[in-house]
């Protein structure tokens, strides 16, 4: 069953500088027990999408399409009804710094606060079920009382995850929750991700822009480029496989040790990713491509199939493969 | 712009020598680098790798002379560093570095240009003239990739983007034409579609103009695509360091191999994660400081080698002395027949 | 340098409240300037010098009418903001000059200069300062002078404070790190790094100041602390106090003075809010 759908979702924020299309048509779908992973760098929508999904946005943001939690639309939702659905349907883990928990509250606090909104239980209740979430994620019980400042990054992180399950949402968004951890400490918080989504058949929706780490922790995978999906397809496939110009150069600023062809060869794509207030004519990435011919200045390309259950949104791909399954 | 005369005679010898490197905090109650000798060839890039808390940033911030070392000696270019202002003056002609935050490490009151000239502006003598300055900082934005230089000379730092702001930072460094460059996490801020481009960048002026390169990071994938030999670090001490290829696919410390086989980006090897947090320089534990997590001794293997009682009470040092790849286990390097040679270390808070 | 001013100014200028105040400032600074040319010390002096009507109220002739002398109390107030505005800027002056060099001092230098630094601030910041104004007031010669430096004496500690705690964040930012590690010495750092940074907290700070200082001179010019010889319009509101000028109804005696001091502290307020807004980084949009 389809927790979390996204159909044609378009967001434009306004600013005294004119108005900034953030996403630009993005479908996504995400099912009971699956896993879809959404790479791409700073300003091509991701964090607006995981914003979008509760509706979290700033006040007269533009927002048109939809996001059906569960099968409804959350932008057609009535108050009462949006704020029972956040943190209950869906909840979203952030980045584990430290402004993103309450700096003079105690953690334990925190937690049971999530618990104390959505649910009539007692005080007692509320802490007794901080308390096995956080022995759940992997924290002593007696960090209950303990300040955010007081606890180290990757414990952050964990706290940040038990507060996203504090209400047994169905729906989990990781927006960048392992960035900024050390390689170790990553690897212990993704293993808990991927135990936790498992145990509880959670529809997880992975947003960051290392996209080697969602090889192993998503089933699928969306890259991203200037509000628009570039490529998705079964996340294997599109990190040693990559169809479109982008997600290749993506997929290469993460070299694989031991492969020869990196080595002394560091990949990477010239200029720099666009500035959403004044994106390109055409294709956006014709500008940085390798490969663009004259007609990606004026005409920008939907999702094509590419073969084996992938798309990719590039001229190359598609036209002279049509019917197969392999490129 | 003349060089400076440099104080003794030009050695074929190693670039950089480190030996007995000590750095310490609070009064000594934190170990932050504790005893590491290293050696730099002219036209090198070593990858100084490990997580947080083991001391690779303060280690270079002690080479270029932002933090004092507690002791050990600095040898740059076969001189020895003194730590008074003229010794400090003439090490940064020599050494420079980088920052991991390019945003942070410019003055935003300053435009491009003066940011680039401002290590001419200090090291400059008197009396050489403006017109020779206004050349050299055009020179070191273009060689960093900023073409053409008078778009940006005069342009403030937050009117360009994260990647066009660490090239400001190279310019600046390579100006002074120094023979080591100290990077602390060159790419880490940036976008990962640019990074490609700021590491070729960087081995560029390795590969042209013979510069070494100090590169620390916490990515094993960086030192895979740009260094020559790689050094990680834990708690203070180098426990592995060899050539990056030997290093990086044939790892001989446990350390190394737990790290290794958590990157996303290795393959074939199984995934082992370490428990509990990275550990803190404050309370180094006995012995090879890295058996209260290591795998071996967790597993029972190091007790199989009958080595668990050493891994726990006798520290080590890189082994075999003169190898190119070197590591400090205990499971690597049994005792010798002739009997342990414990290492004689200076005593810290347990 | 030149462009952070031009867009500055331009900031300041859209902010109305802040070109009124500016407006009002300058009025009264001209005012001060140009009183020796309309009018001259004779006007001023304790005695009755013409035949001119006592306690009149506004005329043609006298727009603010007269004291208890027949004094024009218009001229007055005009010679009055001779003195306050130069105690105000002078007393202003001192204060800044003194606080930021310990401030800077302190901060950047650290260990214990900083120690001796800050425990020396303390003391003068608990000491109350009525009672010492009074003391020193009283001890040393009753001039300007005097004002100017028991303001300026203890209104530097917080001054200090201010600075040093500007002084420690910016000493900590990255770029001053970098600084370093490209060789640059002290003088080098305090005059291209932590000095401009901290400028626009000592403009705004300043700015501030000086209706603090205009406040003070008036409150020691009332109580009777000031030069004799001189008119403020603190002593203007004590002589209009004493002689009655309250039960006789005679408003233009001590209305005048105590709006223009209204006037001229709100101005010097409202201006130094609005600029600090300007200067502060942290506060413009990128």
């Amino acid at each position: 069953m389809t927790l979390l759908e996204i159909r044609d979702l378009h967001v434009t924020y306004r600013s005294e500088r004119g108005d900034v299309p953030a996403v630009r048509g993005v479908n996504l779908a995400v099912g009971e027990g699956d896993t879809l992973g959404l790479a791409g760098e700073s300003g091509c929508g991701k964090s607006t999408i995981a914003a979008s999904v509760l509706r979290l946005l700033p006040k007269g943001t533009d927002v048109r399409g939809e996001v059906l939690l569960g099968g409804e639309d959350v932008y057609a939702m009535k108050p009462g009804r949006l704020r029972a659905v956040r943190w209950t349907g869906a909840a979203v883990v952030f980045q584990g710094a430290l402004h993103s928990l309450n700096p003079v509250k105690k953690v334990g606090w925190q937690i049971e606060e999530a618990v104390l909104l959505h649910t009539k239980v007692s005080g007692k209740a509320a802490r007794a079920r901080a308390q096995d979430l956080l022995v759940r994620v992997g924290i002593p019980a007696d960090r209950l009382d303990h300040y955010p400042h007081q606890m180290s990054g990757g414990q952050r992180q964990r706290v940040l995850i038990a507060l996203a399950l504090a209400c047994d949402p169905h729906v989990l968004i990781a927006d960048e929750p392992t960035t900024a951890l050390d390689v170790m400490v990553q690897a212990q918080v993704l293993a808990l991700l991927e135990e936790l989504q498992r145990e509880k058949a959670l529809a997880l929706l992975f947003i960051t822009h290392d996209l080697s780490v969602l090889t192993h922790t998503c089933r699928r995978l969306a890259v991203m480029y200037a509000g628009r999906i570039v490529e998705e397809g079964p996340s294997e496939l599109v990190f040693t496989d990559p169809q479109h110009p982008y997600s290749r150069a993506l997929a290469a600023a993460f070299p694989t040790i031991g492969d020869a062809t990196s080595r002394m060869n560091p990949q990477g794509l010239a200029g720099d990713p666009p500035d959403p207030a004044a994106l390109p004519t055409g294709c956006p990435f014709h500008i940085r491509c390798a490969v663009a011919t004259p007609e990606c200045a004026t005409v920008d390309v939907a999702l094509r199939d590419a073969g084996g259950e992938r798309r990719a949104a590039c001229v190359h791909v598609g036209a002279s493969h049509v019917g197969d399954g392999h490129v | 712009m003349s060089e400076p005369v440099v104080s003794g005679p030009v050695v074929s010898g190693p670039l950089l020598s480190l030996t007995n490197v000590q750095v310490q905090f609070g009064g000594g109650r934190v170990h932050a680098v504790d005893t590491v000798s290293l050696d730099v060839g002219r036209g090198e890039v070593l990858a100084l790798v490990g997580e947080s808390g083991c001391g690779k940033t303060t280690l270079i911030r002690s080479i270029i002379g932002l933090e004092p070392l507690t002791s050990g000696t600095i040898t740059v270019d076969g001189a020895k560093v003194t730590g008074n202002a003229r010794g400090l003056r003439a090490l940064r002609r020599k050494v420079q570095m980088i920052f991991q935050d390019p945003t942070g490490a410019l003055n935003p009151r300053h435009t491009i240009g003066d940011a680039v000239a401002e290590g001419l502006r200090i090291h400059r003598k008197r009396g050489t003239a403006k017109g020779d300055e206004a050349a050299v900082v055009g020179a070191a934005l273009a060689e960093a990739g900023l073409r053409p230089p008078e778009r940006f000379v005069g342009r403030y730092p937050h009117e360009v983007s994260g990647g066009q702001r660490q090239r400001v930072l190279i310019a600046g460094a390579m100006a002074l034409h120094p023979k080591l460059l100290l990077a602390d996490e060159p790419v880490a801020s940036l976008d990962a579609s640019i990074r490609g481009e700021i590491l070729a960048l960087m081995r560029s002026y390795v590969d042209r103009d013979g510069v070494s390169i100090i590169a620390v990071t916490h990515d094993l994938g960086l030192a895979w695509n740009i260094a020559d030999r790689v050094a990680v670090m834990y708690l203070g001490r180098i426990v592995e360091i060899g050539p990056a290829e030997d290093v990086l696919r044939n790892p001989q410390h446990p350390y190394t191999q737990a790290l290794l086989s958590v990157v996303p980006e290795i393959e074939g090897m199984e995934q082992q994660i370490l428990t509990g947090e990275t550990p803190d320089p404050s309370r180094i534990p006995s012995g090879c400081r890295f058996h209260p997590r290591c795998p071996l001794v967790a597993n029972g293997e190091a007790e199989r080698l009958g080595i668990v009682d050493r891994c726990r009470g006798v520290d080590l040092e890189l082994e075999p002395q003169t190898a190119p790849h070197r590591v400090a286990c205990h499971a690597v390097h049994p005792p010798s027949p002739t009997g342990p040679t414990p290492v004689e270390l200076s005593p810290r808070a347990t | 340098m030149k462009r952070n001013v031009s867009s500055a100014w331009r900031r300041l200028a859209s902010d109305k409240l802040a070109m009124i105040s500016l407006f009002v400032l300058i009025a009264f600074i001209v005012m001060a300037i140009v009183t020796p040319w309309v009018s001259s010390r004779e006007d001023i002096n304790p005695v009755n010098t013409g035949d001119n009507p006592t306690w009149a109220s506004p005329s043609r002739e006298f727009l603010l009418g007269t004291d208890y002398l027949g004094r024009s109390v218009a001229l007055q107030v005009m010679w009055g903001s001779r003195v306050s505005l130069f105690v105000g800027l002078a007393a202003t002056l001192l204060t800044i000059v003194i606080g930021t060099l310990v401030g800077i001092t302190a901060g950047f230098f650290g260990g214990w200069g900083d120690a001796i630094l800050m425990r020396f601030t303390d003391w003068f910041l608990v000491i109350p300062f009525l009672p010492t104004a009074i003391v020193l007031a009283s001890v040393l010669e009753r001039s300007i002078w005097t004002i100017v430096f028991v303001i300026g004496i203890t209104s530097w500690p917080s001054t200090a404070r201010l600075v040093r705690s500007q002084v420690l964040s910016v000493r900590s930012r990255l770029y001053v790190d970098r600084a370093r590690a490209l060789g640059a010495g002290r003088a080098h750092l305090i005059r291209r790094h932590i000095f401009p940074n901290v400028l626009p907290l000592i403009m705004a700070s300043t700015t501030l100041a000086v209706p603090i200082s205009i406040l003070t001179e008036t409150t020691l010019s009332f109580l009777g602390l000031g030069d004799p010889t001189e008119v403020s319009w603190g002593s203007i509101l004590n002589e209009a106090r004493q002689k009655g000028a309250v039960t006789r109804g005679a408003w233009w005696y001590y209305m005048p003075p105590g709006v223009a001091i209204v006037m001229v502290v709100l101005a010097f307020t409202l201006f130094g809010r609005a600029l600090e807004t300007v200067l502060d980084p942290r506060l413009r949009e990128r």
